[in-house]
């Protein structure tokens, strides 16, 4: 599906990806792991054909990506960035609208049914509540939310991520992440990077963490995600357990000593009012 | 809850369609009623009879002459030139803070109204005034030049690993409109004599213009509407930001090139026979934004007409307000107002979230 051999690329004269080689079946839900500034969104950015490569190759379903046009792409994968700045006042449901951009006749507008395709896209992120209001006046996780259904309106086999929930609490996470294994389940190739190693475990197959703009590990979840391998990627004390209910590898990270907590006579106090308010529709 | 969507998108469409009833209703009562001011006292029936002639929908014999030069000839003319540049800098206002993602943003900030200013200074200083090209008049030419080549020169300015960043962009549009500000008031202090003309030129002004001058920038004009259109759609995905609106499958560079021509097609028309008007590319959009949304097929329709029917009475009150019978330039006119209403608008809606 998405075959990248012997990859150099970079941003002006720095190079952040170095000889990188990945190949990609259709169907997989690969993570893509590692340090800051290892390369994980560079990586992103050159599939997605945003960022031009300077050798190497990058094809996908055997087509060169800097050989085909932008609105080709488009068709073939959908990109949910790590952060979006919306300018001006949008509605959401034009926001997500924007993902069917790459189908439109060149004088033509949007149809019914790419109305309709926007529509479930919102449906399945939870986001249609959001429909009307602008863009500018929801939350953050709110916003990244309409920009995943944006990506899911685009209707691609393939879905590159960037860090697609870093701003989303947790259970929008496991929302959002269950709905991309459906879609995983349904055949659609992903590919995320991801801080959040846990999250990595419990959803991706399989891992490739990156470090210094080369892979420094690639495999299945169960033989990658261990106490060894973690450690010495991130430089810090990771141990690895079982999932309680799903039996994943699940990291714990170990604090230094000096920041070892001191117990404290504080207890919770649970205020149930607050707990069981509901707020109004709105 | 797709029934209810449904149902505030048709409302939605519905404002919209009000809106534009009533501001298209607006701009052909403004023309009339625009028409009945002037230093000549003609009464309404001798306005309507004058346009209705000089449109060639009546017969009026028995109408004076000098009415239907003075209305038809020279208020009407006045009129929708007025209001076609108002509209030419609403629209190109609108691509400009749409494609610089910045609500600040209008024909002033790429440079292009001060090449167009400079380009008519230079004509004025070496006396080509009153010289002809064609049977065109050289300083609407001339400031046309300047502001295409203020374009070119920002564009190549902004343009960094053959990437044209909008940062850049913005930057180099303060600097060519500074340095070109700097060279007309250098042409200014050498050459006492075309002074007045140069400051009244670049405060912006109808004094004078006629349909010659309709004539000379609705081609400009119609090109510059004809390329935004096509692209409007564009317009909304380049707000999301270059990497998104690619990932979306928008050719940014292309599309952002072609929409700033259009852009400056518009503005370099509007300032050509009109000289610098400020406001009407600033406000506009923003007014718009606020009441129907960012979505720029709407945005741009409404903003071009409410920029026509502001800048025509702008032009109305610039003819009236002296008392000695006296022109203000009409730059002035829609600065006083504008200034103060646009601060008005930053304190109430926060308009520039972002720089």
């Amino acid at each position: 599906m998405i075959e990248i051999d012997s990859l150099y690329c970079g941003y002006g004269k720095r190079e952040v990806l170095k000889d990188l080689n990945l190949h990609l079946e259709p169907g997989e839900f690969v993570g893509i792991l590692g340090p800051n500034g290892s390369g994980k969104s560079t990586l992103l950015f050159a599939i997605a054909g945003v960022l031009p490569y300077r050798s190497g190759s990058i094809r996908i379903r055997g087509d060169e990506v800097c050989g085909t046009t932008t609105r080709l792409r488009a068709r073939q994968m959908a990109s949910v960035p790590q952060k979006s700045e919306v300018s001006f006042p949008f509605k959401c449901l034009s926001v997500v609208l924007m993902g069917r951009y790459p189908f439109l006749s060149r004088f033509g507008g949007y149809s019914q049914q790419d109305m309709d395709k926007a529509l479930d896209a919102m449906e399945q992120t939870e986001t249609i509540h959001l429909a009307q209001r602008m863009m500018t006046e929801v939350s953050g996780g709110e916003a990244q939310s309409v920009i995943i259904a944006r990506a899911l309106a685009q209707e691609t086999e393939i879905l590159l991520l960037d860090e697609p929930t870093s701003s989303l609490d947790v259970a929008k996470k496991i929302q959002i992440f269950d709905l991309l294994g459906r879609k995983n389940a349904a055949g659609v190739t992903i590919l995320c990077a991801l801080h959040d190693l846990n999250l990595a475990a419990l959803y991706c197959r399989r891992l490739v963490f990156l470090k210094h703009g080369k892979i420094v590990l690639d495999g299945f979840t169960e033989e990658t995600f261990n106490d060894e391998n973690l450690s010495r990627i991130y430089e810090t004390d990771i141990r690895v357990s079982l999932h309680p209910v799903t039996g994943s590898p699940q990291a714990h990270f170990v604090p230094g000593l000096d920041r070892v907590p001191e117990s404290s006579d504080h207890r919770p106090v649970w205020r149930e009012e607050i707990l069981s308010f509901e707020p109004s529709d709105c | 809850m797709r029934d209810e969507i449904f149902q505030l998108e048709a409302r939605a469409s519905g404002r919209f369609c009000f809106l534009l009833a009533l501001l298209l209703a607006g701009s052909v009562l403004s023309i009339f009623a625009a028409s009945l001011f002037g230093r000549l006292d003609i009464p309404p029936w001798g306005v309507c009879k004058s346009i209705l002639s000089g449109v060639g929908l009546m017969d009026a014999p028995d109408l004076d002459p000098t009415w239907k030069v003075v209305v038809f000839n020279i208020r009407l003319s006045r009129i929708c030139l007025s209001l076609l540049v108002g509209m030419a800098l609403a629209v190109a206002g609108t691509v400009f803070q749409g494609i610089l993602r910045n609500p600040l943003a209008d024909p002033f900030t790429i440079g292009v109204s001060t090449g167009a200013a400079f380009g008519a200074s230079l004509a004025l200083f070496f006396g080509l005034g009153a010289k002809q090209l064609m049977g065109f008049e050289f300083i609407p030419l001339a400031s046309l030049g300047g502001a295409m080549a203020a374009l070119f020169a920002v564009i190549s300015l902004g343009r960094i690993n053959g990437q044209l960043r909008r940062e850049t962009m913005v930057l180099a549009g303060i600097v060519v409109a500074t340095f070109l500000s700097a060279l007309i008031s250098l042409i200014k202090s050498l050459d006492e004599e075309s002074v007045a003309s140069i400051v009244f030129w670049v405060m912006g002004s109808f004094q004078g213009r006629g349909w010659n001058h309709v004539g000379f920038a609705l081609p400009y004009m119609a090109a510059g509407l004809v390329i935004i259109w096509v692209y409007s759609r564009e317009l909304d995905i380049l707000s999301m930001g270059d990497t998104q609106a690619k990932q979306m499958g928008v050719h940014t560079e292309k599309v952002r090139l072609r929409l700033m021509i259009g852009a400056s097609l518009l503005t370099a028309a509007a300032v050509s026979v009109s000289g610098v008007i400020g406001f009407i590319g600033l406000v506009m959009p923003h007014l718009i934004r606020m009441t129907v949304g960012a979505e720029h097929g709407r945005l741009l329709v409404l903003s071009g007409l409410l920029g026509g029917v502001a800048l025509l009475w702008s032009d109305v009150l610039a003819r009236i307000l002296l008392p000695g019978g006296e022109e203000l330039p009409v730059g002035v006119v829609t600065a006083l107002m504008g200034g103060p209403f646009f601060c008005f608008l930053l304190k109430r809606r926060g308009v520039g979230t972002r720089l």
